[in-house]
Parts: C-alpha cells; sequence; structure tokens
C-alpha cells in the first residue's frame, strides 16, 4: 500500500503541467496580459471619459456630481464649437484628398523600375517616418511671417511684391490651407506604400490575360488593379482618416487653433478646454463627438479586413 | 531626330516628375539641416539667399543645443522610456500572438481584431481620463507616465503584427518539439522564440518609433523640461518667450528624425503589411 501511494507526492507539479498543456488553458494564461492591459488603460478610461462628460468634474472641483447632457447641450449651443465640427471635416477630408491623389500619382511613378528607385522611396517615405511633432516645427519655419523661404521664392520669382507677401499662419483662410497642405504631405507617402503594396500583390498573370483580352492602360488600372486593390486602399484610408480626424499635434504647433479659432479642431479644442483649462467634463464632452465619425470607420475597418483577397 | 524626341520627352517628364516628389518630401529636412548650419546673421537677413550659405557654415547652434540646453537629457529619456516600452510590449505582446494564432482556435481570430481594432482608438478621446489616472498614480509630470500609457497602442499594433507571423510559421516545429517530450508552453519557449527572432527585432524596431513620434500623450501629461521625451522637448521647449531660436529647434529636430528615419525605412515593408491587416505578404 505505502508503496502505491508514494508517487502522490510528484502530483503537485503534474497536475499543473496538465493545466498548461490544455490549449484552452495556455492560450488564455497566455493572452491575459495584453487583454488586462488593454482593459485597464483603454476600456478603463473610455467609460471614464463618458462619465466625465455627464458630470461636472474639473480640475478644480473634482465632484462626481451628475448632470446629464447639459454638457453637450452647452457645448453644441457655442459658436466656436460649430466651427470647429466644420474645421475638422474641412482639415480631414481635404487632406485626404490631396494625400490620396498625390499617393496614387506617385505609387504609378514608382511602380516602373529605374535606376535609384530604392533610394527615391526611401527618401519620399520621409514624411511618414519622420515624427510628426518635428516635421512641423520645420513648416512653421517655413512659414514664417518674416523669414518664410516660400515667400522669398515668390518674390525671387517676380510673382509676388514683398509689400503684400502672405502671413501664411496670420491670415484665417491661409492658415487652414497650410494645416491642410502639411497633413496631406504628411500621408501622402503612406498613401504610395499602400498603393504600391496592393499593386505589387495582383498576380501579373491576370494583369496579363487581361492585356491579351485587350484590355487598355485605363481599363487594366480601374476595372481590374483598382477592385481588387480596393480592401487595402480602403484599410489605409480609413487609418489615414482616423490619424487626422483625432489629431491634434499638426494644428497645436502650427497655429495654435489661430487666428481667431479658424484652425480649430476636435481633437485641440478637447485638449484646450480639458487639460490647459482645466474643464475636464467639457473636455471629454468636446472628445466624444468623435465618437459616431470612429464608430462609423471601425465598423468600416471591419468588413475590409475580413474581405481582403490578395 | 523626331524619334529621338519621342522617347525622351517622356523620359524627361518621367523624371521631372520623380524629382518633384523627391523635392516635396525633402525640402522641410534639406531646410532643417541648412538652418541648423546657419549662423544667425546669415538667418535672419531677408536680402540673403536662403537656399545656400551667405556666411561660412558654423556648428555653434549644435554646440549650443548640447550645452545650453536639456537636449542631452530628453535624448536619454526617450531612450530610457523606449527601452522600457519595448520590454513591456514583448512581454505582454509576444504571448498574446503566439495564443491568438495557435492556441485559441476561432474565438482568437475574433480576439485578434478586437485587439488591433483598439489601435484605432485615438489619443485624444483618451487623454483626459488617463491624465486623471497618472496624477491619481502620482505620475503627473514624470516621464514614467509615458512608460505606462504608450503600451496602450504599441501592444495592440505588436501583438497584431506577432500573431501574422506565428500564423506564417510551419506548425510541424511545434509539433515535432512536443512529439519529443516538449510541453506545450516549452515548444514556444523553446523553438517558438528563438525562431521569430527577425519579428521579435521588428516588433522592438517599431515600438521605439512609435514611442517617439508620439506626441500627445507627452504633450499632455509632461510639463516640467527635465521629463520630456525628445520629440516633446524639441518642438515645445526650445522657444524662450516669443522668441524662436530657430537655429538649435532645426538642429534638435534633425538630430531627433534621423534615427526614426533610418529604422522606418528598414522595416517598412513589414510595417505595411501590419498596418493593412496582414493582407500584403
Amino acid at each position: 500500500m505505502a508503496v502505491i501511494a508514494e508517487p502522490v507526492a510528484a502530483k503537485p507539479v503534474s497536475r499543473f503541467r496538465f493545466i498548461l498543456d490544455r490549449r484552452e488553458v495556455l492560450g488564455a494564461i497566455l493572452v491575459a496580459p495584453a487583454i488586462l492591459y488593454v482593459l485597464l488603460l483603454v476600456g478603463a478610461p473610455f467609460l471614464l471619459a463618458v462619465y466625465y462628460s455627464v458630470s461636472a468634474y474639473t480640475i478644480y472641483d473634482p465632484s462626481w456630481h451628475f448632470v446629464g447632457l447639459s454638457n453637450f447641450k452647452q457645448i453644441v449651443q457655442n459658436p466656436v464649437f460649430i466651427d470647429t465640427l466644420e474645421n475638422t471635416f474641412l482639415f480631414t477630408f481635404a487632406s485626404q484628398l490631396l494625400g490620396l491623389v498625390l499617393g496614387k500619382f506617385g505609387a504609378f511613378l514608382l511602380l516602373r523600375p529605374f535606376p535609384g528607385r530604392k533610394i527615391v522611396r526611401a527618401l519620399v517615405i520621409l514624411p511618414w517616418a519622420v515624427p510628426i511633432a518635428l516635421a512641423s516645427v520645420a513648416w512653421e519655419w517655413m512659414f514664417d511671417s518674416l523669414y518664410s523661404v516660400i515667400n522669398w521664392t515668390l518674390i525671387a520669382l517676380g510673382i509676388i511684391d514683398r509689400s503684400q507677401a502672405p502671413n501664411w499662419l496670420g491670415n484665417p483662410h491661409l492658415a487652414m490651407l497650410c494645416v491642410i497642405v502639411v497633413n496631406a504631405w504628411r500621408f501622402f507617402p503612406f498613401a504610395i506604400v499602400v498603393f504600391l503594396a496592393g499593386i505589387t500583390s495582383v498576380p501579373q498573370d491576370i494583369i496579363d490575360a487581361a492585356t491579351v483580352d485587350g484590355a487598355g492602360f485605363w481599363r487594366r488600372n480601374y476595372q481590374i488593379i483598382m477592385p481588387m486593390i480596393l480592401p487595402i486602399v480602403a484599410i489605409g484610408l480609413i487609418f489615414g482618416i482616423v490619424f487626422t480626424f483625432t489629431d491634434l499635434s499638426v494644428v497645436y504647433l502650427l497655429t495654435n487653433g489661430g487666428p481667431v479659432n479658424a484652425t480649430t479642431v476636435l481633437g485641440f479644442q478637447g485638449f484646450q478646454v480639458g487639460i490647459v483649462s482645466g474643464d475636464v467634463s467639457h473636455g471629454a464632452a468636446i472628445s466624444l463627438f468623435m465618437l459616431p465619425v470612429l464608430f462609423v470607420l471601425v465598423i468600416g475597418m471591419l468588413r475590409f479586413i475580413r474581405r481582403r483577397e490578395i | 531626330m523626331k524619334r529621338l524626341l519621342a522617347t525622351a520627352i517622356p523620359e524627361i517628364s518621367f523624371y521631372g516628375a520623380v524629382a518633384l516628389f523627391v523635392v516635396l518630401t525633402t525640402f522641410p529636412f534639406y531646410w532643417m539641416l541648412i538652418t541648423s548650419l546657419k549662423s544667425n546673421p546669415d538667418l535672419y537677413n531677408v536680402t540673403n539667399i536662403p537656399f545656400w550659405f551667405n556666411e561660412a557654415p558654423t556648428l555653434e547652434h549644435y554646440q549650443y543645443l548640447f550645452e545650453q540646453t536639456l537636449f542631452a537629457r530628453w535624448l536619454l529619456n526617450s531612450l530610457v522610456i523606449g527601452l522600457c516600452v519595448v520590454a513591456i510590449t514583448l512581454v505582454a505582446a509576444l504571448p498574446a500572438g503566439y495564443s491568438l494564432a495557435r492556441l485559441t482556435g476561432r474565438n482568437g481570430e475574433a480576439l485578434g481584431i478586437g485587439i488591433f481594432l483598439t489601435y484605432l482608438v485615438p489619443p485624444t478621446l483618451l487623454f483626459l481620463p488617463l491624465s486623471r489616472i497618472v496624477a491619481n498614480l502620482g505620475l503627473q509630470n514624470s516621464m514614467w507616465s509615458l512608460v505606462l500609457v504608450y503600451p496602450t497602442f504599441t501592444i495592440p499594433f505588436c501583438t497584431w503584427l506577432l500573431m501574422g507571423f506565428f500564423k506564417a510559421m510551419p506548425v510541424e516545429i511545434e509539433e515535432a518539439a512536443i512529439v519529443d517530450g516538449c510541453s506545450l508552453f516549452g515548444a514556444f519557449v523553446r523553438m517558438v522564440i528563438p525562431l521569430s527572432l527577425p519579428a521579435i527585432l521588428t516588433v522592438v524596431i517599431f515600438t521605439f518609433t512609435l514611442t517617439l513620434q508620439e506626441f500627445v500623450y507627452a504633450l499632455t501629461f509632461i510639463s516640467s523640461s527635465a521629463q520630456k521625451p525628445i520629440t516633446l522637448g524639441v518642438a515645445t521647449d526650445l522657444v524662450r518667450g516669443d522668441i524662436f531660436f530657430w537655429g538649435e529647434i532645426m538642429a534638435g529636430a534633425l538630430i531627433a528624425s534621423i534615427p526614426v528615419a533610418i529604422a522606418y525605412n528598414l522595416f517598412l515593408d513589414r510595417f505595411i503589411s501590419g498596418i493593412t491587416g496582414g493582407a500584403v505578404k
């Protein structure tokens, strides 16, 4: 009897191993840290943001007093907020459109092999790779009211006179143009790379077959290649829209929302109200106005990520 | 002659267009370089030709940057933040990516997409509650707040990247290890991890560049100069009163840009395949 009972001493170890050898248990244990991190520092803050938006919480008066939707009501009644909303949409769609056009054209150029293509690609990707905050500072210097290199060139070419040199960041319309251009400049290399990745993954025999069947350049491009790379391009575009729609760094560094709120966007306004002024509840409510758009984009992302074929 | 022209004109316009694109993308960086090397009298004279040196180039801005500002400290901060975030990301994302690719089956796919989608939750939605959480943890105005928060976007992205990599790996390797007496976990530690060093390297590089590129959280959480990471320090801290020290700012921006630019170019294809949902092999 005693002999039979002896192996029991080793049992705890083997049971532990036994549990670790079950696929679902080990799988759950391995994935747990990542899920936990995301739940605690993305999920919980998100719920907290929703709660702030319906409370009267400020950093000076951290009370959790529930006020219903009155924060949202006050925000919508503020004319500056309506401008902010318009600016955000204009900023997002104008810069993404410009970025897509430049990206498609750039991809078309880089598709053809030529000597030095690798170096050209490395140089073209720079605006997307380099931290946007640093590039924005360089642009701010290029748009300087007095020492702008753009103005200097325009004057030297005789296009404008020094007395009528534009103050790029000081004029409401030009300032909007500037933030749009800088953002498009930042995103179009990403669009190029996404287009390139898509086009090069289309099997050559499909293109050849279409050519044999008599499809010309435009037909090949818009009826064969474009539909095939649509999922990839859509995913890239959704990323571009999300990062532009919610961005604050370009606006913060180039114009600081000015002149007179001409370039305020949602992310920037949330920062101004919630962090700079310390009115956390209104800031959170402003940021939450991004949600409907983000929600639509996430749905789109889900559809395209499942539909990709190549 | 006509035939020569017929071939030359498309060629010239093609290279002209390529050159235009290169100028468009690189000019701001050329501008950083030339500004950082110009002496102040040269820089602030509107009649000088701005594209080239009108006086002898100088390194005084770089000297000032390292000797009179906290630039070296910011570099060190960014390095420490980057390394810590890389460590946290690897510890969380490596097992998670493996688990979602191999162990959790059908639910794994859905869970993986769920994690990937959190990458779409923008900082500007979370910075207010996170700033309160950071303050309650006593981390406000400290670079450790960034070490805590940056993994919220590096873990989802890297889990997704690694999941794609593990899926592409032949399952026979682990099966052979298990047949030879390895436990399931042992197969992951002893076989899978050593074989995925290229993917791990990609994750390390990308996590590092993502931490360098981040601006919103750093701006929100940190206001004392000595705690700033390099991107925030250069963009916001080299302005004294209303005076911009353009030579120093451009020198700092250039130094901080170079490593990111190089790293990005080396691993670009992997990044794109990750961000497009592993659609491109």
